[in-house]
Parts: structure tokens; sequence; C-alpha cells
């Protein structure tokens, strides 16, 4: 009880920060954006290769790109928590009784609505290039997102509270996240990938979210692998919950 | 209201571990205002931390506002406040919403977290600026924020960890007051300053802390007293010489150097040694120029306890 009351009271804050400054949705959706305007294109005449998934340009990549928002969107956290830090803020909320747990969940909370947004705002913006969604699809694809976020924006504020300082944080994410991102078949399938890229990629938890997101706007909603997708965000997200706690509720020298 | 036996926190460095707070006996009572000193790297932080629950000590014994630090910091943080160094308020949030979401945190409901919050902003004269972010502050009305988001749940016991550092000549004055609000009201207030006349001017007692030991402990008085007793200097007219060899050796006088012509003698009491000396002198026809009496100030407990000034070490 006193869990769900302090997580509200945080994701409360950090809401009220948010909408005074929504320029960050913005700012965050640009680069997917980006991507759907430039990128998105080029897939247009890979979609007759073998091995390229079925389901037409837009339906393969953006999918992706809603796991490469997840991604990207949950790493660049980290930054706010570093100038809470040095403003004294985290240690003020540590001297009080607040549950410690509650601290990170708020902001979670908080991170996984500004994605929620964000892909709303993508999605839209993709349907007129020729995204054909559904809307099971959508719903349960906003479901892995929230996981991705859950697990990552944890993440990002366990590695802020042990680096304490952008200038270590920054390249740290920045050289995490390409790889990932990489290795994840998010700008092209990794069913075109040479058999050893392949399975580099099975050691990366978000080519399965790639995978079932793709199943998901492809008419695939009951396959195993969209379950596995799930199954893996949701693991990520409770390994991500439970070391960014732990970071929490540590003395922060 | 404070007390240790033996607290100790060792942390562990590449050349071994490193004993920051090395056994530290305090007894602080309830509506004290208490003063901790000590150079930086003293352990004068990491106690602060330990009493606050915000790192567990290593060994040794404490209670604080009543309850065991080691086996109930979650009663210790309900009594409690902490005002730590960095401040506490974030840039973007106003003065109003920082106060309401502390006394939320610490189980208010919302109407009685405005109230308490609107109380304090008038008593801390932030009125005007409540509504603002706190980017827009002054360096003295964040600091008083600061002090406000530590008292917004009524504590026992404020800790206040450099309260003045940093802000003008005024806002400290301001500080000050509020700092004698607190004692007046019967809050128990534990502080750290780097400013010997502050410790001076608000607390009933001071420890001064310096690797990681208590080596002084006492009110200010006392502590004047027990270390460089009184201040005597005596000028003669021409050379000091046969003054100097006149009072070397009278047992009155605990130490005599000399300065810029004159000769600063450290006694127990000044009062009963002015007229010694005068006589003495009067006694073996050396003609005084002046004599003058000075108390000590802390500066010379904190020089004659640590070997350093503080203000050295203040950087």
């Amino acid at each position: 009880m006193k869990l769900l009351r302090d997580t509200w009271l945080m994701f409360h804050r950090y809401f009220v920060i948010f909408i005074s400054n929504p320029a960050w949705v913005i700012i965050g959706v640009a680069q997917p954006v980006l991507y759907l305007l430039l990128f998105a294109p080029l897939l247009k005449s890979l979609v007759h290769i073998p091995g390229f998934p079925s389901g037409g340009a837009y339906n393969v990549f953006v999918p992706g790109l809603l796991i490469q928002l997840g991604l990207f969107g949950a790493s660049g956290v980290g930054f706010a928590l570093i100038a809470e830090l040095r403003a004294g803020v985290i240690e003020r909320f540590r001297v009080t009784p607040v549950s410690r747990l509650s601290l990170l969940l708020g902001r979670a909370l908080r991170d996984i609505l500004t994605l929620l947004i964000q892909s709303l705002i993508l999605l839209g913006l993709a349907i007129p290039f020729g995204l054909k969604p559904t809307a099971a699809g959508v719903l349960v694809m906003l479901g892995l997102v929230a996981l991705i976020g859950l697990g990552m924006s944890s993440l990002a504020y366990a590695a802020a509270l042990a680096l304490k300082d952008e200038n270590s944080y920054a390249p740290l994410v920045f050289t995490l996240s390409l790889p990932l991102l990489l290795l994840s078949g998010v700008l092209l399938p990794l069913q075109l990938a040479p058999q050893w890229l392949q399975d580099i990629a099975k050691v990366n938890p978000l080519s399965y979210a790639v995978t079932a997101a793709r199943d998901l706007f492809n008419g695939n909603g009951g396959s195993p692998d969209v379950w596995k997708g799930l199954a893996i965000m949701a693991a990520l997200a409770i390994v991500g919950i439970a070391i960014g706690a732990r970071r929490f509720s540590r003395a922060i020298a | 209201m404070i007390h240790t036996r033996q607290l100790r926190r060792t942390f562990k460095s590449r050349r071994g571990p490193v004993e920051a707070v090395a056994g530290v006996d305090l007894d602080v009572l309830g509506g004290q205002t208490f003063g901790f000193l000590g150079p930086n790297g003293a352990g004068k932080t990491t106690t602060l931390r330990m009493l606050s629950t915000l790192m567990p000590p290593t060994s040794g014994q404490a209670t604080v506002a009543g309850f065991d630090l080691r086996r109930e910091p979650g009663r210790v943080r309900e009594r409690i406040g902490y005002v730590s160094q960095e401040g506490s308020s974030y840039e973007d949030v106003t003065g109003r919403r920082e106060l309401v979401i502390q006394g939320r945190l610490y189980g208010m409901g919302r109407a009685e977290a405005q109230r308490r919050a609107a109380e304090l902003l008038e008593s801390l004269e932030l009125v005007d600026c409540a509504d603002r972010k706190t980017k827009t502050y002054s360096g003295g009305q964040k600091r008083r924020l600061d002090v406000g988001i530590g008292l917004m749940h009524l504590p026992d016991l404020l800790f206040l960890d450099e309260p003045t550092t940093g802000l003008d000549p005024q806002s400290r004055a301001r500080m000050w007051d509020e700092v004698r609000r607190l004692r007046e009201s019967g809050t128990t207030v534990f502080l750290t300053t780097h400013y010997l006349e502050e410790a001076d001017a608000l607390c009933d007692r001071i420890a001064i802390i310096d690797h990681g030991k208590i080596v002084a402990e006492g009110t200010p008085d006392e502590l004047k007293r027990q270390v460089a007793g009184d201040v005597v200097l005596v000028g003669t007219d021409g050379p000091t010489e046969r003054a100097h060899d006149i009072l070397k050796g009278q047992d009155f006088i605990r130490e005599l150097t000399e300065e810029d012509g004159a000769l600063r003698l450290y006694v127990d009491r000044g009062e009963t040694a002015m007229p010694q000396i005068i006589r003495l002198l009067d006694g073996a026809g050396v003609t005084l120029a002046t004599l003058s009496l000075h108390r000590p100030s802390l500066d010379d407990v904190f020089f004659r306890k640590t070997g350093r000034s503080l203000r050295e070490t203040a950087a």
C-alpha cells in the first residue's frame, strides 16, 4: 500500500516536471521519425529479396522503430537523474521513509508514459506511408514497448547512480546501445544476415522483441515468437528493477 | 537525542581500508543546538551521513531520536530532518511543490501538506517566490527552502550540513535567526560549519573531529578555557627582554611567546593574572606600556586541537 502511494507520489512529481517541458517528447520522437522519412523508403525496393519478411516495407520496419524508440528513449533518462543527484534531491528522498523501490518505479512509470505517447505519435505518422496496424497488434505492441521501457530505464538509472557523472554515463550508454540496436534487426531484418551474425544476435534480448513486434504487425499475433518476446522483455524488466532498486537503496557516496 | 558509542566507518581503498570515522562517542541532548566541527576529510560528513541513515556504520552503536540507528533506521527517518550541503531542491520544480511532496512522503494528506507548506513559506519569507521554479531563487532563498524541506514534517532533530556556506552576510544572519528560532521551539539541531564564530554564536555544545576521532567536546566557553585559557598581551617601554626573563618561569603562565615587540602570555584566568603581572614587572622596575586581555576564539581552540586553522581547510 505504501509502495503504491509512494510510487504514485513520485510518478506525479516527475509527470509534473515532464509536462512543464513537453518538448522532450518531440525531441525523443524526432529520431525515429527521421528514420521513417529518410530510411524506410529504401526498404521498399528490398521487399522482394529472398528472406525479407512478408507484410510490406512499413509493416516490417515500423515495429522495429518502436523497439528502437524504447531503447534510445529509456537509455537517455539517466541524465535527469544525475542532475537531481547533483542537486541533492536523491539524498533528500533517501532520508525520508519513502519506499526505495518507489523512487525507481515512479520515475520509470513516467518514462513508460512518455514512450507510449511517442509510440502513438510514430504510429500515427507511419499510417499515411502505408503502415497497416491492427488494434490488437498495437495494444500488445504498446505492452511490449512498456516492458522495454521499464527494463531499460531501470538499468539506465542504475548506471546513472553508479557513475554519478554525465561524462562517464553518456559514453557508456552510447557504446552499449549501438551494438544492441545493430544486433536487434531493427534496421534490416536479421533473416538477411549471415549465420554468424544471426547467432550473435540471439544473445541480444532486443532481437526477440523485434521479432515479436514484426509478428504483431503482420498477422501472426498468436505466434510463439510473440510470447517469447514478451516473456524475455518481462524478464529484462524484472532484472532491471532488481538492479535499479538495489542501487537506490544503497549508500550513494 | 543522539548517543553514539565507538561509531566507526571504514572505507575500502586501493591501499587497504581507510578509517574515516574511528570510534566516535557523541551525546547530544534534546533541545540543544550542537556544533560539529572539523577540517575537510576529518570524518565530519561521514558521521553526519551515518547519523542521518544515509550510510550504515561499519561498527559501533548509535541511537538517534530514540531509536537504534542500525536496527530501526525507518523509525529514525520519521523523526529526523536532513539538510545536506549540496541543497535539496530541483531547479525545475517550484518551492511550494518541493515542500508539499516532502510532507506527502512523510505520510501527510494533501491538504495537511499544503497547509504546512504555506506556513513554512510564510515563516521563511518565501511567499513571493513560492510558485516559481527554484532555478530562479537567490542563494539565500534556496537555502531557506532547503531548511523548510527539512522541517516539513516537524522533526525532533534537524541535521544542518554547513547551512551558511556560500551565503552573503545578510542571508547568513537570516539563517542564524532561523537556527535560533528552532532552538526556541525546542527542536534539536545538529549542525556542521566551517565558521567558528557561527558555532560560537549558535551552539550550546561543540565537538571537534579530526582524523576520525573527537578531539574536543564541550560548551564553547569550556573549550576555550580548556585549550587556551586567556591571552594577555604585555607591551613594555623599550626592549622586552627583561620582562621576558621575569615572567618566564612563573607557574601561572602556561606559555609565553613574543610577537611584534610585545609578549603574548597564555594564562588560565586573565582576570587574576593581570594584577600579578603588574606587581611582578613593577617590582622589578620594568615600565609597562600596554596591558590587554583577550579571550581566546574558537579559532585558537581549533588550531591547538588539530594543528590547522579551520579557515585554511575550508577550501
